[in-house]
């Protein structure tokens, strides 16, 4: 079982957060440098709306982060440069989406 | 008299018709089936079309051959689903009451979706070919193409029928080297998925398949925009790829009429929120859907509307009956891979369980090997085109469980 930093959050093998109950500001601001981002109101924005799609069971793909209201699906990308869902996702302390093919 | 309306005549509509109509008391309920099209289309022949092995005619039949003669077929557009009200409205003007609603209007490629895509190059150098007229249209442009950069792009993840454009690719590497031009012929692989596939078993097989035949992979590509006149693919984040030929797998989005309706899903493709399990619509409790119109994170494919039918004819009878739903779809899915050169691999998945390795014991026609390469599984692909017109689309049982069982499977290696 691995952990992070001092809070011994607990994370699967690619640093998702088991509990999405335990998130905390402080440790996404912490994963966030891994990726060199530096996190805005506009992610902080978006890392809670994605925790409430979550929370509502919602299966979360690029699109629906795109209508959200909130960014586009070029603004996410430039967000989250790389794999915006992906990173976003683990940041945000949610699973890691699937794909269902 | 009671009315159960079907929306919807291709491979999953005609299917549920069929089952629907040997089940229920014919002096209880009428069934009714709406289509905007009277020609059936073999789906799965499209694939075969550009490199000569089918003919465009191989692939199509008059709809009404396979619904039975006391079902009221109607050829319409669907204006609008009133689910509060329990009617459809036609374009036509006329409106069907119902008392059991089944959706089945599926879906289809939207190119106008991605600018660029759908202007000045279509149909002459760039093609899609899950629709007739551009499968039709990329044989005659296949016969006299001399060779350059072909590229085969996925525009979205849900797309119907994920490994075909695998198979396209696997099958332009065997059509151009058997045309003595494979050498002036480079082809890319460009999806927005993370590698060729997505559960790791199979994805694994297909790379090193991809990699054998020379074919490049760019993962991760998430298509924004067309630049028509400069010829390349650029994604969100600014990748650039540049194409002589594009094949194009673009937007896939459920019926416009579900968008009419405001009863899409809130990614805004049209597909409807459906109990992934009973298949039910998750807002209006005598609507169910099937087949590629759901959103329930299954492949959109025939056999999955195949394992849906099973399911849905199931809960439907226990609806009627006052009963609960209990029959539970697995997300069961079962593919044949062409691979090219008169082999193709095969492999047999749910919900839960990626494609395994192993046998899949197939009565009668005896066992297949997952995740092989074989000529057994290119006979078994083949032979499917006479099970789907004879078998599935007129609702028989087919010599395969309906949930995916272990059997056969390898677990580990």
């Amino acid at each position: 079982m691995e952990t992070m930093n001092a809070q011994h959050i607990e994370v699967n093998e690619e640093g998702y957060m088991k509990d999405p109950a335990q998130w905390t500001e402080e440790w996404a601001h912490e994963v966030a440098r891994e990726y060199n981002i530096n996190l805005t109101d506009k992610h902080l924005a978006l890392l809670k709306w994605l925790r409430e799609k979550h929370n509502e069971g919602v299966a979360l793909n690029i699109r629906k982060v795109g209508k959200s209201g909130l960014v586009d699906i070029k603004e996410f990308y430039q967000l989250f440069p790389g794999g915006p869902l992906k990173i976003s996702s683990r940041i945000a302390g949610i699973p890691k989406p699937v794909s269902c093919v | 008299m009671k009315n159960l309306l079907i929306l919807g005549a291709g491979t999953a509509g005609t299917m549920m018709a069929n089952k629907l109509y040997k089940e229920l008391d014919p002096l209880t309920w009428k069934i009714t089936i709406v289509d905007r099209d009277d020609r059936h289309y073999y789906q799965p022949g499209f694939l075969f079309v550009p490199f000569g092995v089918y003919q465009p005619e191989d692939v199509v039949k008059p709809k009404a051959k396979f619904l039975p003669r006391d079902v009221d077929f109607v050829i319409a557009e669907i204006e609008k689903i009133k689910g509060e009200k329990n009617e459809v409205l036609l374009d036509n003007g006329r409106t069907l009451p119902y008392d059991l609603l089944i959706i089945a209007t599926g879906t289809v490629p939207v190119p106008e979706e991605t600018p660029g895509l759908k202007g000045k190059l279509w149909y002459k150098d760039i093609f899609d070919f899950y629709t007739y007229e551009g499968t039709t249209r990329l044989a005659k442009k296949l016969e006299t193409w001399k060779g350059g950069k072909l590229v085969i792009n996925l525009a979205e993840t849900i797309i119907k029928c994920p490994v075909a454009p695998l198979e396209f690719a696997f099958l332009a590497d065997a059509y151009f080297t058997e045309k003595g031009i494979r050498e002036k012929v480079d082809i890319s692989y460009v999806t927005p998925l993370p590698g060729a596939f997505t559960k790791p078993k199979a994805t694994a097989m297909l790379s090193r398949l991809l990699k054998e035949k020379g074919i490049t992979v760019i993962p991760d590509f998430y298509l924004e925009r067309v630049d028509e006149d400069r010829k390349v693919l650029i994604s969100y984040d600014e990748v650039e790829v540049p194409f002589d030929l594009l094949v194009s797998v673009p937007v896939n989005k459920g019926d416009e009429a579900i968008e009419r309706s405001n009863m899409g899903d809130e990614d805004g493709l049209n597909f409807i929120p459906t109990d992934k399990e009973t298949l039910k619509s998750k807002k209006y409790d005598n609507v169910f859907v099937i087949g590629d119109a759901t959103n329930v994170p299954a492949s959109k494919a025939g056999s999955v509307a195949h394992f849906e039918g099973e399911i849905l004819l199931e809960n439907i009878l226990s609806y009627i009956n006052g009963e609960p739903l209990e029959a539970r779809f697995d997300g069961h899915s079962n593919c044949f891979i062409e691979t090219g050169f008169g082999k193709a691999s095969l492999i047999d998945f749910n919900y839960d369980t990626e494609p395994l390795p192993g046998v899949f014991p197939w009565p009668v026609i005896g066992p297949m090997g997952l995740l092989k390469i074989n000529r057994a599984n290119h006979l078994g692909k083949l032979m499917f085109k006479w099970v789907y017109w004879h078998m599935l689309l007129t609702g028989k049982k087919l010599p395969v469980s309906t949930h995916m069982s272990m059997a056969g499977k390898v677990t580990t290696e």
